[in-house]
């Protein structure tokens, strides 16, 4: 292992952390729920499959039109940050199967689990959070085996 | 109205927090993933600094009987740690890894106009459907 050091970016990192952690509790002052992407997403869309009315979901779409409408709002004061793939469309849909169904088993992901859930104390999202991280890890470690990493 | 305009504001917080921490950027996260080669550890403060947040939060609500909008304070209630809480990571983190994105800053870069992005949140929103697909 090595530290990438020209990739490390602390404080913009730490920055935006605090603003994540802020909008997790906005969530929870202004509406009593936990900030969980998953189950904002997930929620609304069940609500389509199963043809429910989507009047109790307005404040999850919400939510998640607030996400979509950020880099719009952003991009009124400065450029947006770069974004680079690292992977091609096979990958990115298999990816996405991946992390739309392994989320919805687990009830919550990156959000849920991890910030609210850790910050909770809950051991439940901690071992979640362990599962997710120990096979990003072993993932990753796998593609770079491969050759296929810079 | 109150409840629609914390939501939205929430939303927007959190997604332009994404965005100032770097992490809508997949190849961002997945260096912070690739701990046995170049590794990039600003995913770890990124969470740092949202759990520090969000724990003294969580505790300054713990007590309030409602929420400003006027609902419940709902807060999880315990579940048991079973086979689809460890099985449902293990899968997550498996597309995470290959893609570098999880669900919030996908959805953020979809905003952002970012191809990638539109076919990983198409891909999942299919498989949350997978899984929540009403079965006769």
């Amino acid at each position: 292992m090595d530290i990438a050091w020209i990739q490390f970016t602390p404080l913009p990192a730490l920055a935006g952390g605090l603003l994540i952690g802020t909008a997790a509790v906005l969530y929870m002052w202004g509406n009593g729920r936990i900030a969980g992407i998953t189950t904002l997403v997930a929620a609304p869309l069940e609500a389509l499959l199963r043809r429910r009315p989507l009047a109790s979901e307005v404040a999850r779409v919400l939510f998640v039109a607030g996400l979509v409408a950020a880099p719009l709002l952003w991009r009124l004061f400065a450029p947006l940050p770069a974004a680079q793939g690292v992977t091609g469309p096979v990958g990115l849909v298999l990816a996405g199967l991946l992390v739309g169904y392994g989320t919805r088993m687990a009830n919550g992901c990156t959000s849920g689990h991890g910030v609210c859930g850790l910050s909770r104390g809950s051991l439940r999202s901690l071992v979640n959070v362990l599962a997710f991280m120990g096979t990003g890890i072993v993932t990753v470690l796998v593609l770079r085996l491969m050759g296929l990493l810079p | 109205m109150k409840r629609a305009l914390f939501a939205f504001g929430s939303g927007l917080v959190f997604g332009i927090g994404l965005l100032a921490s770097g992490m809508t950027n997949p190849a961002k996260v997945q260096g912070f993933l690739d701990l046995f080669g170049h590794w990039d550890p600003s995913l770890a403060l990124v969470m740092g600094g949202a759990v520090a947040v969000t724990s003294l939060g969580y505790a300054a609500l713990r007590r309030r009987p409602s929420a400003l909008s006027g609902d419940s304070m709902s807060w999880p209630a315990p579940a048991a740690i079973d086979g689809r809480l460890v099985l449902g990571g293990v899968l997550f983190g498996v597309g995470w890894g290959l893609a570098g994105f999880c669900p919030g800053p996908a959805l953020v870069a979809l905003g952002a106009g970012f191809g990638d992005a539109w076919i990983f949140c198409a891909a999942m929103l299919a498989g949350m459907s997978l899984h929540d697909r009403p079965r006769a």
